[in-house]
């Protein structure tokens, strides 16, 4: 969910070089194959979302999560790593103030994605800026960004933005059904070993962020914090090994610029 | 429908959740042009998400039971966490990693039971 880099720098050209004129609205046609356009763009990544969603649904009836409240988190938070951060917090009988603070911390790189768009969404009216602001997933930021980024002058590239949000937003509350429903008709599925899908997961997005020294200073340091912490109360331990995690991380980062401007 | 109906603990949670999600993805364009990120800022949040991710695995493999520390090659969650991260190394495909750690974590399962 979170890997994306790639398309963020995928360079597409559209070399259809009209002049600009921003500040009028596309004509009908334009806006809906603009919608479509973000739509296939996006097909990909919702490839990608799909065994997340499935398993995600899967899981909740082992975690404990209600189908309301599994149900809830794909309609109303939508994101999906935060979702799985929080199922496998309810599973370990966390309070939920603890995980609200949770989800902070994992969605906190959304604000660079927001900060990001706010050049593209300057003319949008407030609940345009609302709208697209819910669907500011990782997939749809990556999509939606390099589409801004292209330097054409096709007008309404948020009706892009939009076809790319609402399909990744209904793939992902389908799947997150198809899942809770496959919890149900297989109630057994929670005694196959489930419980360890999460971490598998886990395990395969963070791999691909391991491309640095500081990335891995940080990444072992937060796994050895977690178990020396383990025993805090509100699972306190987890706050504790992401900072010392990120502080590891940006103080070898430091050390290793340093070192390479001496050779 | 699933044995358990929502609790009023989840809907405080679900509330609480999408509100901080929505606040994170949205506060930016109302304060836009007031203030900026530190460069610093920027570049320690690209390691939260790895590091979050770290910390719930870590523990949720090496302390199966949730309090003792279980280092023995007996464990499966410590089997299937290494095939994982051998199989995460050499394909760099994540659904593969998921099938394959998987299927060798209940096997070891399966195995450690029989005895």
């Amino acid at each position: 969910m979170i890997l994306l880099g790639p398309f963020v720098f995928k360079i597409r050209r559209n070399l259809n070089l009209m002049r600009r004129t921003d500040r009028t609205p596309p004509e009908k046609g334009a806006s809906l194959s603009l919608f479509f356009e973000g739509v296939k763009d996006t097909f990909p990544l919702v490839v990608g979302a799909i065994p997340f969603g499935i398993i995600f649904g899967t899981l909740a009836d082992t975690a404990g999560l209600s189908f309301g409240a599994t149900m809830g988190m794909s309609m109303f938070v939508f994101a999906g790593a935060s979702q799985f951060v929080a199922m496998s917090l309810v599973a370990s009988g966390t309070a939920w103030p603890m995980i609200i603070l949770t989800t902070f911390v994992v969605n906190l790189r959304h604000m660079l994605y927001s900060a990001t768009m706010v050049p593209f969404y300057k003319k949008l009216n407030p609940v345009w800026k609302m709208v697209l602001a819910f669907g500011l997933t990782d997939e749809t930021f990556a999509v939606a960004v390099s589409r801004y980024n292209q330097k054409d002058s096709v007008r309404g590239k948020h009706y892009y933005n939009l076809g790319s949000m609402v399909f990744m937003y209904l793939n992902w509350n389908l799947c997150t059904f198809i899942g809770l429903t496959a919890g149900k008709a297989f109630p057994e599925i929670s005694r196959w070993g489930l419980d360890f899908a999460m971490p598998a997961t886990f395990i395969g997005i963070v791999i691909p962020y391991l491309i640095s020294k500081p990335m891995w200073a940080s990444v072992i340091t937060a796994g050895i914090v977690s178990i020396l912490a383990a025993g805090l109360p509100h699972k306190l331990g987890l706050m504790l090994a992401a900072i010392a995690g990120v502080m590891v991380g940006m103080v070898c980062e430091k050390i290793f610029s340093i070192k390479k401007e001496d050779v | 429908m699933f044995g358990t109906n929502i609790q009023s603990y989840e809907i405080y949670l679900v509330a609480g959740m999408a509100c901080v999600t929505f606040a994170i993805r949205y506060i930016m364009f109302p304060v836009s042009g007031r203030f900026q990120f530190s460069e610093m800022f920027e570049r320690g949040l690209r390691y939260v998400p790895p590091v979050v991710l770290a910390a719930i695995i870590v523990p949720s493999v090496l302390m199966p039971n949730g309090d003792i520390l279980n280092l023995k090659l007996s464990n499966p969650y410590l089997i299937g966490a290494l095939a994982a991260c051998a199989v995460g190394g050499i394909f760099k495909n994540l659904l593969l990693t998921i099938v394959m750690s998987m299927v060798i974590f209940l096997g070891a399962q399966w195995v450690f039971a029989m005895g």
